[in-house]
């Protein structure tokens, strides 16, 4: 999930989050309706944006252990230990941003599972598209070659 | 045969087949850790092992790192559940043994593991010379950017992590470690740093 789907997935669940807590209170028999039932659904609403904020960062991070799985789809220990870390550090009040920078300072840029795009990094990026660019031009070379061929042999 | 279209091939895949036995040669597993060099993450952890005489330290005492300044600190992350930590603990308590008249302090720190285990643990392998912590939470290891146990952490006497070893670790290359920052702590005239050594080598 790249940090744009992310943040507008986030931003869905916000909204979705404060129509249903605006709806359920109308919904309910008169009487009940006090301040207390909206006051919980706006703390609901806010502990889903956090916990899709959290889930979006753990997705960008490698879990330690398996190495091959983020943080949000491992279920080891130290994953889950990290996501509730994470959790913590996005509640008091940091950035998404400034969460991976935090973990990228203890493990180093093999955590993030997609390489930042600088550097000798760019050679991920850069490679396949000259690399496919070629061997397209390459088949239409050679299909010409091949298709004038006959012609000039004519 | 075309020989000049077998020896344009060859050279053309020459270069990818060196790349992949240069990789062949690489631990993939092994991964450099951004600490070396930089300010130790700080902690304050409780003891739950005690360790033996002179490096006792009581169960229930808070062991922070600011107050270790001055000396070299040997940090080991282990659990009783780790087979690896098996082979290292004889190394591990011998050394910190040898070194316990100079401004050196070994501390297990338990990951992921509960202290009674711990506790048993010690029992089985005969004891154990330095003190152990409690990292619930495992909030220490990700300061430190654990990956697994063991690993073990020097800390220089300014405070800086110098080394990391992932693995069981020797007896020689903590002694190699922690001598070598011995001699820099006493030229450089650290709080705390002995400036003659009290004992011969190992």
């Amino acid at each position: 999930m790249s940090p744009a789907v992310a943040r507008s997935f986030a931003t869905l669940v916000f909204v979705g989050a404060v129509l249903a807590s605006a709806a359920r209170p109308a919904g309910q028999p008169a009487g009940s309706a006090s301040a207390q039932p909206a006051d919980s659904a706006l703390q609901q609403a806010a502990d889903s944006v956090l916990e899709a904020r959290t889930s979006a960062v753990a997705a960008q991070l490698r879990c330690a252990v398996c190495q091959g799985l983020s943080i949000q789809d491992s279920p080891s220990e130290l994953a889950q230990q990290m996501r509730t870390l994470m959790k913590e550090q996005l509640r008091a009040g940091k950035s998404e941003n400034e969460v991976k920078a935090y973990f990228v300072s203890k493990y180093g840029e093999f955590i993030l599972l997609e390489p930042r795009a600088r550097g000798f990094n760019l050679v991920v990026y850069v490679l396949p598209v000259l690399l496919v660019v070629g061997g397209l031009g390459g088949i239409v070379l050679l299909v010409r070659r091949w298709t004038r061929a006959p012609e000039a042999s004519r | 045969m075309n020989w000049r279209r077998a020896l344009v091939a060859a050279a053309a895949s020459a270069p990818l087949i060196a790349l992949f036995a240069w990789g062949l040669t690489k631990d993939p597993r092994e991964i450099p850790s951004p600490l070396p060099g930089k300010d130790a993450p700080a902690f304050a952890l409780a003891v739950f092992a005690p360790g033996e005489p002179p490096l006792a330290r009581a169960i229930g005492d808070t062991v922070r790192l600011a107050e270790l300044r001055g000396q070299v600190v040997v940090l080991n992350f282990w659990a009783s559940w780790c087979l690896a930590c098996q082979d290292e603990h004889a190394a591990l308590s011998e050394t910190a043994r040898h070194y316990a008249d100079r401004p050196v302090r070994f501390l297990g720190v338990l990951y992921n593991d509960e202290p009674p285990a711990g506790t048993r643990w010690i029992a089985e392998m005969g004891g154990q010379n330095y003190p152990s912590v409690h990292d619930p939470g495992a909030r220490t290891a990700i300061d430190y950017g654990l990956y697994g146990v063991p690993e073990t952490f020097v800390l220089d006497a300014a405070g800086r992590v110098a080394y990391k070893h992932t693995g069981p670790v020797s007896a020689r290359v903590l002694v190699r470690v922690v001598d070598s920052l011995l001699t820099v702590a006493a030229r450089s005239g650290a709080p705390g740093a002995v400036p003659a050594p009290l004992k011969g080598g190992p």
